[in-house]
């Protein structure tokens, strides 16, 4: 059980074979590069399928993008999108708001492959403790963006935001942002674990407020079978998601409400008794078993 | 029973306790990042003199709350002048600008930087490039420019697309030869765009003549003040005493036109009583003769 002594997932590895503990890391990291790729064809390649960055882009001359969180922040400061603008926010929104708003942040945003790593040789160095801060300080960093904005006129948190600063810069060119994205990375690393995605990152806040209504969700079909080897804790971002609906806390049932889940999928790649799998917010609601069963359990 | 209890009681207060003190800890620690971030802003929304903005872009504070950083423009200028602004740079990070000296704005006729941007930082309303107000040009040094300096290099009037009316060349005497003219290159902010076509083609090591932004190249009148002329103009005549013609007291051979040709020579009436050298020899050297 204790993860000093064996590493996170070797149960996953031995029971279900390699590729598919990894399943969905690689599938994601697949992502996250066919994502970035997909950017820069143009300026690399001259291969124009997407122009501009996570900001704003414009696929192929039809498909308008924009950051719902940046148009907020731009209406807060006063200004007021086009149209095309106006379109790309409300895709964007659409599909969040079904595949669950921190998916972004597992799936799209390149910082999560440097806080990633962090977390990993966190893992491998066995570096612990650090500071603490409540994970709900990201809402006060959200709060702060946009009276910032306000106050400001400007969209001031787009002149420091270490997501679009690492975006922009791998297309567009990055300059002194490497600084502040290896300070991030060891922030991360010797400061606080999940420190940067996991407390203080607005744009995760806000797109976790997006996921509050989502549809696709991290469900525990199997929940009975789980033989507390902490495996999916000690891999999982964003923790304190999954106690509630693995153990029933206060009758709750086999699926992971938490807006904050970022639905990375990892918990189901590391999990040896296949007690988590993708499904609908509703489908597992109604198909778990009634919640004050496994109030019994322990913890 | 009286021992749990209290420790009930006493657990209550300290748990609100700790709740406030954390909510307290994290609203200082974000309202310190918030003031930094607001300070770093302030200071960035003033562009710095080299740094033009695309056509159509809004007064600098509305562009910094209108432009989404999203780099379209960049990708659809045609010439690849444009950049983002990288965070060392003492501007927003992320906002597009350009560098007139290293490669200027070619004022395509379509502008297409203006038409990708998604969110009218730069105004979709301008669709005459040639009114296009990126900048202003400013011949910020006299001393070096090679016309001033009576040579006749004229390039900056040369590749100004607004020809003859954004740049125009004004001839002056040149007092040093006392036979040469200047031909004095004068902006006009009226047609310049602020392309910085000039400031490239300078050919001085630093260009005499520059493009800044429009806030740093124009003054601005106080408000209350009344141009004169224009007054009486505008009310069709003098709006105070009537105008007493003007009395120019003159050698005798010699007239002034009044907002005509100036000073000039009257045709002799009859022969002078002494030779053509010795009647204006009282006047300045750049005075004689019938041309300039």
């Amino acid at each position: 059980m204790s993860a000093a002594n064996k590493p996170v997932g070797a149960e996953a590895i031995a029971s279900k074979g390699w590729f598919a503990a990894h399943r969905w890391l690689i599938l994601r990291r697949c992502a996250q590069a066919a994502i970035l790729a997909l950017f820069l064809c143009g300026p690399w390649l001259g291969l124009w399928i997407v122009k501009g960055n996570l900001n704003y882009s414009y696929t192929l001359g039809v498909l308008p993008l924009t950051d719902p969180y940046l148009v907020v922040q731009m209406l807060v400061a006063g200004q007021w999108p086009t149209q095309l603008g106006w379109i790309g926010a409300a895709i964007v929104l659409a599909f969040y708001l079904v595949v669950g708003g921190r998916s972004y942040c597992s799936w799209v945003c390149p910082l999560n492959v440097v806080t990633d790593a962090a977390a990993w040789l966190r893992r491998r160095l066995d570096i612990k403790g650090g500071a603490h801060l409540s994970r709900a300080t990201r809402y006060g960093m959200l709060a702060m963006t946009l009276i910032v904005a306000a106050v400001s006129g400007t969209i001031a948190w787009e002149m420091i935001n270490p997501v679009s600063l690492l975006h922009r810069g791998l297309i567009f060119g990055m300059g002194f942002g490497w600084a502040v994205i290896l300070a991030i990375f060891l922030f991360d690393l010797f400061v606080m674990r999940h420190g940067w995605c996991g407390h203080l990152c607005p744009v995760g806040a806000f797109y976790g407020l997006l996921g509050r209504f989502a549809q696709l969700r991290i469900t525990l079909p199997a929940r009975e079978n789980c033989n507390d080897c902490m495996d999916c804790f000690a891999v999982c971002p964003e923790q304190q998601v999954i106690r509630p609906a693995l153990k029933s806390i206060d009758g709750a049932p086999p699926v992971i409400l938490d807006a904050q889940c970022t639905n990375c999928g990892r918990c189901i790649d590391v999990c040896s008794k296949r007690v988590f799998a993708f499904g609908g917010r509703n489908v597992a609601a109604r198909s778990g078993m009634p919640p004050r069963q496994e109030s019994t359990l322990p913890g | 029973m009286n021992e749990t209890t209290s420790a009930a009681t006493k657990r209550a207060p300290n748990a609100r306790r700790q709740f406030l003190l954390d909510a307290a800890r994290m609203a200082c620690g974000v309202g310190l990042c918030g003031l930094a971030l607001g300070l770093y802003a302030r200071r960035a929304t003033a562009l710095p003199p080299a740094a033009i903005r695309p056509p159509g872009a809004l007064p600098e504070e509305a562009f910094s709350a209108a432009c989404i950083r999203c780099g379209l423009c960049v990708r659809d200028c045609p010439y690849d002048i444009l950049l983002l602004a990288k965070p060392e740079e003492p501007m927003a990070t992320g906002t597009p600008y350009f560098v007139a000296r290293q490669a200027p704005c070619e004022m395509c006729e379509d502008i297409p930087c203006v038409k990708a941007c998604p969110t009218g930082a730069l105004d979709h309303g301008l669709t005459d490039i040639t009114k296009a107000k990126m900048g202003l040009a400013v011949l910020v040094d006299q001393e070096t420019c090679l016309n001033f300096l009576g040579l006749r290099c004229d390039i900056c009037y040369r590749v100004c697309p607004v020809l003859d009316k954004a740049i125009t060349l004004e001839p002056q005497a040149n007092p040093r030869t006392g036979r040469h003219t200047l031909f004095i290159p004068v902006v006009h902010s009226a047609h310049c765009t602020g392309c910085g076509k000039c400031e490239k083609a300078c050919p001085t090591e630093i260009a005499a003549i520059k493009v800044f932004p429009l806030y740093m190249a124009k003054g601005r009148l106080s408000a209350h003040y009344r141009l004169g002329w224009v007054e009486k103009e505008k009310a069709g005549g003098s709006l105070v005493a009537p105008d007493p013609e003007h009395q120019y007291n003159l050698p005798e051979d010699m007239r002034y036109e009044l907002g005509g040709k100036g000073l000039y020579r009257a045709p002799p009436a009859e022969p002078a009583p002494s030779g053509p050298a010795e009647a204006t020899g009282g006047l300045p050297k750049a005075l004689k003769g019938d041309r300039l």
